[in-house]
């Protein structure tokens, strides 16, 4: 029995099921050298351009950066920072048309080249092997590294090693037709690629080194095998050219016959992989201390006149690539870019779309050369998509059950493990999107996911909410019992005792009446008070025109503005709900009753400390025309003062949930405090007295 | 005796057939939530009230007792076609009555226009307002199940329902946008 | 500036559902003169007759639901259809029986189940079980091959008789079936079934004219130009090997094993094999893709199973040929078949 890696040593390779061989046209780009550019005019970085979250924004607008410098920084372990592609200044940073099939604008910064193209300073590691591995990684991560083979995750999370890696395979595959970057690359700079290759072998400590090459790139081969041929433990494998070979699931199925776990990782069975094009952006980052800033774009198609791999600066608006490839769009009977090859690439939306990390390929195919599916047929059920699903699936039962939004039968067909290759698509005689309809599918089975989440935790929020306002009626209620248990007592006691001690349990019992009173009517005085207020307010904008307003704000200008629009708002809803409303009389005799209950606690308000000035803005506002609003506007005051005292107990009820403010906040009364109140009592007046009163009558009914 | 080897027969015949019956009945079991949990779980848990009962529970006893399954707004089409499924009836289009099924929206305070005053956090039924009296309050974006309550009580209409942003990561292909579409 | 958007991937094969029907219609073109040749021009006027009544019916009806039929027309699934009927029928089965049967396979079979893609069953094969349940005597009428009969038929005779059921010189069919010693010369599996019925053995029944070297005169040719043109279908990819295969493979042991246990009674498997329409059924019928089955191995199960029934309905049976019984049975077992033998996802554990 061999062992594996003898096998893989002589070139006996596992295949994996389906594939399809569509036509390489790889020399349409792989003749000439990867060409230098130019710089464009403006550079468009966006910041995000990895899977993971963003990092924070370390310029501004109008910053001069260097070559080389950060643009972002980040703790979180998931962020790897940007780099300014060349010197010059920080026009904007806005919004801008992404590199993602929506197309929809990402937060980019634009650069203006100052054409100096002037470096930071750099820091080479370049005795890496001597520092400690994390300082490594840390570079790594510093130097803006995500995977460039595709899906863009953070490079130093993957070579930071958790458990062993039997295999490190070095990803030169290229599968797509037409992309030929990492080929060029291995051509050109085989040499850097080992230089990287080591240093993640450094970090990994793997048992063996694999680099994968399809044999349609024999230069490549050759370059990589002279590169290595001095470390005996990295094996150069020439591998079937078979789309999607480069896949990563594929790639391991191919080299070690063994499959990653559904869910799991290739890191579950021993293998890392990682693309050239990040060995060699991990060589740049050690040796020379650059950051990830350029990489190798290949331009093909027949639309180009010059088709060919050029150094692009990340931030590149494709329209300058075009320009440099002499694009021709009149060969093209309806313009389309696709970023990416013909298998998996996208669509641009724009040409102003810049290159990011990830973009490997633009391509600008005429009609004649790339045959685009035809109208959606039946399907027929040839299977022929099954036959070319590389994962196994049976595309034609998930497609039915996704058409007919069976989800969850389409997700028993294992609908999440297709790796979207598009070999099903490219194969259907039917001319079935069948890729975009797994796209779909999947999204809308993530839609449903996520909505589940979301209402399962809105259902546990309001039972916790609901249980909270169960506890604390309950102890309402214990406290009304107390209340009138000592009520009783008293009784008792007045009855069967004489002279002072009756009186004295008189008072103690009353006392403590009070004070329980007061306590209760809380909510019920914060609502007459509010609803006070919202009267006398209103009284108060009737006169507002004509008296003076400086006295209702004696603050700043805008906020007499603020003060103005809220009554408009305010005006605008009593209008809408004018009609609900009854007659303003009823309003006024609840308004009154409430009123006496808001005075019983008048005593307590002065003894309490509430800033007596607080009220001062209210009556001020509301000149005694009226000997109602006189009163009212007194009421308010005094309300408010003593609302101000039952505030720390009543905050306590209102936001007990953990992340509520802290209650003790709002006992301070201050300046600004008191401004606001003014406004607030100015916008509260337009809540209509009836429609007001009515609602706080059914709130309090709902309370009790 | 003929007749007596027959009775025997069907009648160890039934009593197999029973034994299998009863041995399927225990060991294919299906562990069921009571009805009122399965509903529960499928209607959107905004808490709105739109249907009429105050939060999405009392609504899903309600259906449990026979009340019609189309008096879910936010949940809209794909609830009512899951509820019909679960209850075993017809599907049936939403009741107008109770409001129409609108894309997904939250609550956003106008921070500098809020007065304070609480009535919203005693509005959301899930606790997704924080802030305290005459302090701003603020929306917790992730836990707003648009329900629309707090717009109501607020006395200086600070609150508005906002789209949610969709952003390249919200983003999901759009089967009516393929497989072609040119865009200006 | 406009640009294109479309879902990836953006290239595509060059193969459609109408180069592929039209590429299995040219691999039965073998078969198809092989049968010309030996049973004469009333193939060829089926075929006709079938093609005109399937693309008339399938217009009409996607009229019906609003669809268009122009491109659906343009699919070619009809035209295979008709085809593969009208190779299955006597070569002179009256007119409107071929009429019933194409409007049958295409309005009741096809588009009364949704339409291309959405059928349960084979089409033609569903037409066929019909018309022999329906017209048993008119369906099982096949002349002897040319070369055996006394008086021989053209162009004209035949569609004579197709349509009026009397030749130019006013022979009936049967008449023109009699053969020299008065006995109807019925096809190879008929004659065989009905004399070892009658008690003779294999061995004596295949002693008639109709047969030379254990096969069907003529029958033996056109088997072997339908397997020439399943080949080619096979090279061109558009069907796998796993039916035909397993089907023949099926065919071969469960005919051998009767024929082990028994050889007066039991033909062998090469007469199972190259006579009736064992070699269209493997590589042209059974391999329909819309009704067979779609998974590798539920092909398997599939093909064999076709096999298997083929076999036992052609001996046990009480009609003569068995592939579209055994193929219209398979098709009724396809979505099980499918369900039980989905391959293992990658990275999935096998299922249990």
């Amino acid at each position: 029995m061999q062992s594996l890696i003898e096998k893989i040593r002589q070139g006996k390779f596992s295949d994996f099921p389906g594939g399809v061989h569509p036509p390489q046209r790889k020399t349409l780009s792989n003749q000439t050298p990867i060409a230098k550019l130019p710089l464009p005019q403006r550079l468009y970085v966006t910041i995000k351009q990895h899977i993971g979250v963003e990092g924070h924004l370390e310029v501004r607008p109008g910053d001069m950066v260097l070559k080389g410098q950060p643009l972002t920084k980040s703790m979180n372990p998931f962020a790897v920072p940007v780099h300014a592609p060349t010197s010059g200044e920080v026009t904007t940073i806005a919004p801008h048309v992404s590199a993602h099939p929506s197309g929809l604008a990402e937060m980019t910064i634009e650069i203006r080249p100052d054409g100096k193209d002037e470096w930071i300073a750099l820091a080479p590691l370049q005795d890496y092997q001597n520092q400690p591995k994390l300082k490594v990684i840390e570079r790594i991560c510093h130097a803006g590294i995500s995977g460039m083979g595709g899906a863009g995750f953070p490079t130093h999370i993957k070579v930071s090693p958790k458990k062993n890696v039997e295999f490190l395979v070095v990803n030169g595959v290229e599968c797509e037709p037409y992309i030929s970057s990492d080929d060029r690359l291995m051509r050109e700079h085989a040499w850097q690629i080992r230089q990287g290759i080591d240093v993640i072998t450094h970090l990994l400590n793997p048992k063996h080194v694999l680099i994968a090459i399809e044999d349609n790139k024999p230069e490549a081969l050759h370059a990589m095998q002279v590169a290595c041929q001095e470390n005996p433990d990295y094996v150069v494998c020439s591998i079937p050219t078979k789309y999607p070979a480069g896949g990563e699931k594929q790639l391991i199925q191919v080299l070690t016959g063994r499959e990653v776990p559904n869910g799991g990782l290739p890191i579950d069975v021993g293998i890392m992989m990682q693309n050239v094009g990040t060995c060699f952006a991990i060589a740049d980052a050690i040796f020379t201390g650059k950051p990830l800033i350029q990489r190798v774009v290949t331009l093909s198609g027949e639309c180009f006149d010059k088709p060919g791999n050029v150094w692009a600066l990340l931030g590149t608006p494709v329209s300058h690539l075009l320009q440099q490839g002499q694009y021709q769009p009149k060969r093209q009977r309806s313009r389309q870019l696709i970023m990416g090859g013909p298998m998996m690439g996208f669509n641009l939306v724009s040409d102003q779309v810049p290159v990011v990390k990830i973009t490997n390929c633009i391509l600008a195919p005429t009609e004649r050369e790339m045959v685009q599916a035809d109208e959606e047929q039946p399907c027929i059920r040839c299977s022929a998509c099954a036959d070319a699903c590389p994962a196994s699936l049976l595309p034609q039962q998930i497609f039915w059950h996704a058409k007919a939004k069976e989800l969850d039968k389409a997700g028993e067909y294992n609908l999440f493990d297709c790796i979207e290759c598009g070999a099903c698509a490219y194969v259907c005689p039917s001319q079935i999107p069948l890729v975009h309809y797994y796209r779909v599918a999947k999204a809308e089975i993530r839609l449903q996911e996520e909505e589940k989440h979301q209402a399962d935790k809105a259902r546990e929020r309001f039972e916790a909410r609901k249980l909270r306002l169960e506890q604390e009626k309950a102890e309402r209620e214990e406290k009304h019992r107390q209340a009138a248990e000592a009520r009783r007592k008293a009784l008792e006691q007045q009855e069967s005792t004489t002279g002072n001690k009756v009186s004295a349990a008189v008072a103690r019992a009353k006392a403590r009446q009070q004070t329980q009173a007061a306590k209760e009517e809380t909510p019920a005085s914060d609502k007459v008070a509010a609803a006070v207020a919202r009267a006398k307010a209103r009284k108060a904008r009737q006169e507002q025109e004509s008296t003076s307003r400086d006295k209702v704000e004696p603050g700043e200008e805008s906020k007499q503005d603020k003060v103005a629009s809220a009554i408009a708002r305010a005006k605008a809803k009593k209008a809408k709900q004018e009609n609900a409303s009854t007659a303003p009389d009823q309003a006024e005799s609840p308004t009154g009753e409430q009123q006496t209950k808001a005075s019983a606690g008048l005593n307590q308000t002065r003894e309490s400390g509430a800033e007596p000035s607080e009220k001062q803005p209210a009556g001020d506002m509301a000149p005694s025309k009226d000997t109602k609003a006189a009163r009212v506007a007194a009421a308010v005051a005094r309300a408010k003062a003593r609302k101000a005292a039952a505030d720390q107990d009543k905050d306590q009820k209102l936001s007990p949930a953990p992340e509520s403010a802290s209650p003790t906040v709002a006992l301070e009364v201050d300046e600004e405090k008191k401004q606001r109140v003014a406004a607030a009592i100015a916008r509260a007046k337009a809540k209509k007295r009836v429609g007001v009163s009515s609602t706080d009558k059914q709130q309090d009914k709902s309370k009790s | 005796m003929s007749v007596f080897y027959a009775l025997l027969a069907v009648g160890l015949l039934a009593l197999a057939f029973g034994l299998i019956l009863g041995y399927a009945a225990i060991r294919f079991r299906v562990e069921s939530d009571p009805v009122v949990e399965q509903i529960d779980a499928i209607l959107p848990q905004t808490q709105c009230g739109q249907c009429g009962y105050p939060g999405c529970r009392p609504y899903a006893e309600a259906i449990a007792n026979g009340d019609d399954i189309n008096k879910c707004p936010p949940g809209g089409e794909s609830t009512i076609r899951k509820l019909a499924d679960l209850m075993g009836v017809e599907a049936k289009p939403l009741d107008a009555a109770h409001g129409t099924e609108d894309i997904r929206k939250v609550a956003y305070i106008r921070e500098d226009e809020c007065i304070g005053c609480t009535k919203c956090i005693q509005a959301c039924p899930v606790d997704a307002i924080v802030g305290t009296s005459k302090q701003m309050h603020t929306v917790l974006i992730d836990e707003c199940t648009g329900c629309d309550l707090c717009v109501e009580p607020c006395p200086v209409d600070c609150i508005d329902m906002v789209p949610l942003q969709v952003t390249t990561s919200s983003w999901r292909w759009q089967l009516d946008a393929i497989p072609v579409r040119t865009i200006e | 500036m406009s640009l294109r958007i479309a879902s990836s991937p953006h290239q595509h094969s060059k193969r459609n559902t109408g180069s592929l029907m039209r590429l299995v219609c040219y691999c039965t073109l073998p078969g198809f003169a092989a049968q010309l040749w030996f049973f004469g021009w009333g193939t060829l006027f089926q075929f006709i007759i079938a093609v005109a009544v399937a693309l008339g019916t399938e217009a009409a009806i996607l009229e019906l639901r609003k669809k268009d039929f122009e491109k659906a027309l343009s699919d070619c699934s009809a035209l295979l259809t008709a085809l593969l009927l009208a190779l299955c029928l006597p070569p002179l089965t009256p007119w409107w029986i071929t009429a019933l049967g194409a409007f049958f396979a295409i309005g009741i079979a096809k588009q009364l189940y949704g339409g291309l893609g959405h059928n349960l069953f084979n089409p033609a094969m569903v037409a066929y079980v019909i018309l022999l349940v329906s017209f048993p005597v008119a369906m099982t009428s096949w002349l002897p091959p040319q070369q055996l009969m006394q008086q021989g038929y053209g162009l004209l005779d035949s569609l004579s008789l197709i349509f009026t059921g009397y030749s130019n010189e006013g022979y009936s069919l049967n008449q023109l079936r009699s053969g020299a010693d008065g006995f109807t010369m019925a096809t190879p599996l008929d004659s065989v079934k009905t004399d070892i019925d009658l008690g003779l053995t294999v061995e004596e029944a295949m002693a008639k004219p109709q047969f030379h070297e254990g096969t069907g005169v003529g029958w033996f040719w056109i088997n072997l130009a339908y397997l020439a043109g399943g080949l080619v279908l096979l090279k061109a990819k558009v069907i796998n090997w796993h039916i035909p295969l397993s089907m023949l493979l099926a065919v071969s042991v469960t005919a051998g094993f009767l024929h082990l246990m028994s050889p007066d009674l039991y033909a062998s498997p090469w007469f199972h094999l190259f006579s009736g329409g064992t070699m269209l059924g493997a590589f042209f019928i059974a391999t329909d893709p819309v009704s067979a089955s779609t998974t590798n191995l539920g092909r398997l199960i599939f093909g064999a199973s076709i096999g298997f029934w083929v076999v036992i309905i052609r001996t046990y049976g009480g009609y003569p040929d068995a592939v579209a019984f055994a193929v219209v049975l398979m098709n009724m077992s396809v979505p099980l078949i499918d369900y039980y033998t989905r391959p293992r996802t990658y990275g999935h554990k096998a299922r249990r």
